[in-house]
């Protein structure tokens, strides 16, 4: 479904991201590991179109992303929810949904998306006409995913949801990805949060320096040493 | 007592037209993050297409915005396409310095083309109505009352497509945070085209209501757009009501300083307020 191919990405002169190659099959859900720094953001600003690789190329379901303007590939069915959730604030929950459904093949499935959207966030149904920026970093963050899945996202890409969110409600968003995943859409997820992203996953991707240091299924490498080592602690290591 | 309240009505009347001066200028730089200082330069444009309509095709003054609104909106179009659309691919910072370069270069030359197409006299469009209404003792020009009232109507009418209308809402979610409104499948572009566009409507708007009122020549554009600058900075940004409340309190500011300390005081407190707003409240009044 995407295939990455290749990839160097730069800000200036730094490279960033050198020959990144990987790929998410249609149905899967796909994480990212890696280190502050290691160029899991700029990855995904690649693909979602904020900024143009250097090298390489981005396909998805078989066409190249790289000529395309980034709401045209929202268009195409691939939506980011972005690093620090990147909500409209003045907005109330509605309309940042709304605007998540601008999009012309989204804006037919308009109250579709708002059934889905509130049978899975019922808070937000409640919260409707409250202005995000009042509500919760939790909270926040079903808008910010809801906002995406107005979109009518094939592929739903996330920066670090659970950045910043009580425990209790990493889980709760890690079970309602698994949820959105059942319902056929394919999830790639960029994560510190080791655990909670090898549990919902099927694959991973390990990025440490821009370069894709290690991959395999899930439950492999939370029984890597490595892995262990550098992302689970000293603990998970001796036990 | 009673002469103090009659200067206060006045300005409050011209204040609507500050409001309506700054909303449009206020709308391109919340959106674009571009300062046009050839803002007061479109009004002054608006104010001479109003007196030719007025004067070529016999309409009335008031029914002449129906003309000028629209080729206001059609200059705004060309100038995005022409200048500022190139101003808005490069980061924001560079973007206000570049938009203040082309936005002066663009003044100048609007004012030299101005003088040379119709002269540096003053024009003004004379009404077939006029006289005033007494209101409470007070003498209240019909004329300027009309124009305070369209003025408000204006302000309201784009309150309104900012809050419903579907690319209203996609370019306030642009003026917020455009790479977000990008993600949500937003063209960023065409929400800065038409908030340009609106922006030049609204100076026209203004233009045509400036001369019917007062007056225009091809020198007015610099004392509009420092007006309009003074009511954005007063007012903040993100809320239309707000800047058009800005102006009324601009207007009457500057006719109560008038009162009080004499005629050549009028201009002083405008720029009094502005770094008062800026030191004290820095988003101003209404600003998010």
């Amino acid at each position: 479904m995407l295939e990455i191919r290749d990839l160097d990405a730069a800000y200036g002169d730094i490279r960033v991201l050198s020959g990144v190659t990987l790929s998410v099959g249609a149905g899967e859900i796909v994480a990212l590991l890696g280190p502050n720094g290691a160029g899991k953001t700029t990855l995904l600003n690649s693909i979602a179109g904020l900024l143009r690789p250097r090298a390489g190329a981005v396909r998805f379901e078989g066409e190249d992303l790289g000529a395309l303007h980034a709401h045209l590939i929202v268009e195409r069915g691939l939506a980011l929810v972005p690093e620090g959730r990147r909500l409209f604030g003045g907005m109330s929950v509605e309309e940042n949904l709304e605007l998540g459904a601008f999009a012309p093949r989204a804006r037919a499935t308009k109250a579709a998306g708002f059934e889905r959207v509130y049978a899975l966030f019922p808070d937000l149904y409640q919260r409707r006409r409250q202005l995000v920026r009042s509500l919760s970093g939790g909270q926040q963050q079903m808008v910010a995913v809801g906002r995406a899945l107005m979109s009518n996202p094939k592929l739903l890409m996330l920066d670090e949801p659970s950045l910043g969110i009580a425990p209790r409600l990493v889980r709760s968003i890690m079970a309602s990805l698994a949820a959105i995943n059942r319902a056929g859409v394919a999830v790639f997820l960029v994560e510190q949060n080791v655990p909670a992203a090898l549990g919902l996953a099927h694959r991973a991707y390990v990025l440490e320096s821009g370069r894709i240091a290690g991959q395999g299924a899930a439950a492999d490498l939370l029984r890597d040493p490595h892995i262990r080592r550098a992302y689970l602690g000293p603990l998970a290591v001796r036990e | 007592m009673n002469i103090l309240a009659q200067q206060l009505v006045l300005g409050l009347l011209i204040g609507g037209l500050y409001g309506l001066a700054a909303a449009g200028l206020s709308l391109v730089f919340g959106v674009l993050k571009v300062l046009n200082v050839a803002h007061g330069e479109l009004i002054m444009l608006g104010g001479y297409a109003a007196f030719w309509t007025v004067a070529l095709l016999g309409l009335d003054p008031f029914v002449s915005l129906l003309l000028v609104v629209p080729l206001s909106l059609l200059l705004g179009v060309g100038l995005y396409w022409g200048l500022f659309g190139f101003v808005v691919r490069a980061d924001e910072e560079t973007r206000i310095k570049n938009s203040l370069l082309i936005g002066f270069g663009l003044g100048l030359a609007l004012h030299a083309l101005a003088v040379l197409l119709w002269t540096a006299d003053e024009r003004s469009i004379v009404t077939p109505y006029g006289g005033s209404i007494r209101l409470a003792g007070l003498s209240v020009p019909i004329v300027r009352l009309a124009s305070l009232l369209i003025a408000l109507a204006l302000i309201g009418g784009l309150h309104l497509l900012l809050a419903r209308w579907r690319w209203g809402k996609a370019i306030r979610a642009t003026a917020e945070d455009w790479q977000a409104a990008l993600l949500t499948g937003i063209d960023v572009r065409r929400a800065y085209l038409l908030a340009f566009a609106i922006g030049t409507g609204l100076a026209g708007a203004a233009g045509t209501l400036v001369s019917i009122g007062y007056s225009t020549s091809p020198s007015i554009g610099l004392e509009w757009t420092l007006k309009a600058l003074i009511v954005v900075v007063l007012a903040g940004l993100g809320s239309m009501l707000g800047t058009f409340v800005g102006g009324l309190v601009l207007g009457v500011a500057e006719a109560a300083s008038a009162a009080a300390f004499g005629g050549p005081y009028r201009e002083v407190v405008g720029l009094v307020l502005f770094v008062v707003v800026l030191v004290v409240r820095p988003r101003g009044l209404f600003g998010r």
